[in-house]
């Protein structure tokens, strides 16, 4: 069995003025992701997989439970004992235009977190750097001078996996980053992911509305459900022989792209 | 043979903005009474500017420069603004993608939903909210009197989209325009609101132009398909015809790039660079090249 890296155990996060009892949006949940694995987080809008992920990263606090990242157990950590850990766990946006800053160029928005985080070791290390990176996503050299409302949503998203990679991360956490984008653009970008995260031998979160993308890039697969899990398990076993019947409702909601009068005719999903 | 529905031909327009870039190349399509035809394509195909300019709702940006859209025989674009006004939200109804901004937050679902009946159909408030409660039951609302009380924001995204359905319904119009109505919407609800258009158009023998950028929507839901890149009619033709068999290699190019849940090692194929520089060479064209199937 291959080394964990990210370990959470009953999480629960609870939004709001807690003394006022607050809203529970996770009531417990446990997960697992070893090293160079990719896991899908699947759920319908206030599942809970988006807190998930937050609280994977410590964006978010957890009312109880415990997380642990690699040997070191990191729920409870203040910002300045997390600082040393926040390189090593990226994220990547659904919107880049909200996550990059749209007065930086495309240059400083890669290259000053190689600066910051000691990686780079001047501006002309990390110009070279940034250039071998942007050749790995598909980007020509020329986007560097621009800012980002100036880049296509592919392009902005390209830009958006290089930051993240560009910094060596063990973690990365990608939430909903195709829902925006054409299937012609998607299909690219989750390509890119795909062979980055193989050969940087990256871990990763993705959280997605979509099991088809989820099937298409994760090795296991955790369906949530108002703040639980509602089935885990690898990929190839829960798309072909689902244990829940919500799994399959999600599963058979899904418009296959092929003419079938019975589909629409299928009793309602509760 | 009957005359169809709708029928626009040779439609042409420019993006005043971007220097007069076309938006449309002479887009022809027709639509039967009670057909359901998908306009499908990716971001910039120009699908919602076919249904903008058919809506009379085109941006001040964009401008028509050929073509007609014959609503039962007379050109929408050219006929006087009264006869527009009545036929438009009468005869011509929109299902929007976002019921939340299509409905006014600050008054309850009986004024939305009875302002037309009133208005236009000359009922008074009993009988209007009479014909709101059962067009509500229509929709599957189960409590419709308590949504009638309501204000948007006490009702979630898939309630809000049934009550833009039933409103769109209400008046009997003979074709409802969906642009992307369950893009927003969880799949489970996105399902519900499918079977619910369809079950609508149905039962009421209305035509629908569904906008979608989604093929496996358009496979559930459409009659016939027509799909768009860069403005122009890439191809068009039943449903069956055009996912089973596609002609051109830009259709199935975009088949491939879709991932999906029960073929693994499918899907996920980005559309070959030939196939955007085939497309590229097509727009160029001054003729029509489009696949049609008949």
């Amino acid at each position: 069995m291959a080394e964990l890296l990210l370990e959470a155990r009953g999480i629960e996060v609870t939004y709001g003025n807690r003394r006022k009892g607050g809203v529970k949006v996770l009531h417990g949940v446990d997960l697992h992701l070893a090293r160079g694995e990719t896991i899908g987080i699947v759920g319908e809008s206030g599942s809970g997989k988006t807190t998930l992920g937050r609280a994977l990263l410590r964006l978010v606090d957890v009312s109880a439970g415990e997380i642990r990242f690699g040997r070191q157990v990191i729920t409870h950590l203040d910002d300045r004992a997390m600082r040393p850990l926040r390189r090593r766990m990226q994220m990547i946006f659904q919107d880049p235009m909200a996550s990059l800053n749209p007065r930086h160029s495309i240059r400083q928005i890669l290259g000053d977190p190689l600066l910051f985080h000691g990686l780079a070791r001047n501006a002309a290390d990390a110009e070279e750097r940034i250039r071998r990176m942007l050749d790995r996503v598909g980007l020509a050299a020329v986007v560097l001078g621009r800012n980002p409302h100036e880049l296509s949503g592919g392009q902005r998203q390209r830009v958006g996996i290089a930051r993240a990679a560009l910094l060596e991360p063990e973690f990365v956490l990608a939430d909903e980053i195709v829902s925006g984008l054409d299937v012609s653009t998607q299909a690219q970008v989750l390509n890119l992911l795909k062979g980055l995260s193989r050969d940087l031998g990256l871990s990763m979160a993705f959280i997605s509305h979509d099991l088809s993308v989820i099937r298409a890039v994760c090795d296991r697969v955790v369906v949530m459900r108002n703040g639980r899990v509602e089935e885990e398990g690898d990929c190839a076993s829960v798309f072909a022989a689902p244990q829940s019947a919500y799994t399959r409702l999600l599963l058979d909601a899904i418009p296959l792209p092929e003419v079938d009068d019975t589909w629409l005719k299928e009793p309602a999903p509760a | 043979m009957m005359t169809p529905l709708l029928s626009i031909s040779g439609l042409s327009a420019i993006s005043l903005r971007e220097r007069g870039a076309p938006i449309l190349r002479d887009v022809s399509l027709s639509l039967a009474r009670g057909e359901v035809r998908g306009l499908v394509g990716e971001s910039g195909a120009g699908k919602s500017t076919i249904a903008k300019a058919l809506l009379g709702i085109l941006p001040g940006t964009v401008k028509v420069t050929a073509g007609e859209i014959r609503f039962e025989g007379r050109d929408l674009l050219t006929m006087p603004q009264k006869d527009f006004r009545a036929i438009m939200g009468s005869d011509i109804a929109l299902i929007p993608q976002d019921p939340q901004t299509a409905l006014n937050p600050g008054r309850r679902i009986e004024a939305q939903l009875t302002d037309g009946l009133r208005l236009r159909r000359g009922m008074d408030a009993k009988n209007a909210r009479e014909r709101a409660l059962s067009l509500l039951a229509e929709v599957h609302i189960r409590d419709p009197e308590r949504v009638l009380k309501a204000y948007p924001h006490e009702l979630s995204g898939g309630m809000r989209q049934r009550i833009m359905i039933a409103s769109a319904f209400s008046l009997e119009p003979k074709l409802v325009v969906a642009d992307e109505p369950t893009t927003a919407l969880d799949v489970t609800v996105q399902k519900q609101i499918l079977r619910l258009i369809r079950g609508m158009q149905e039962a009421h023998g209305t035509a629908v132009i569904f906008v979608t950028h989604d093929l496996g929507v358009v496979a559930k839901i459409c009659d016939t398909v027509t799909l768009l890149y860069g403005g122009k009619v890439i191809e068009a033709g039943p449903t069956a015809a055009v996912l089973s068999h596609p002609r051109h290699a830009y259709t199935r190019a975009l088949i491939a790039a879709g991932p999906r849940y029960d073929r693994p090692d499918a899907g996920l194929e980005p559309v070959p660079q030939a196939v955007f520089d085939q497309l590229q060479a097509e727009l160029a064209m001054p003729f029509s090249s489009e696949m049609n199937h008949g």
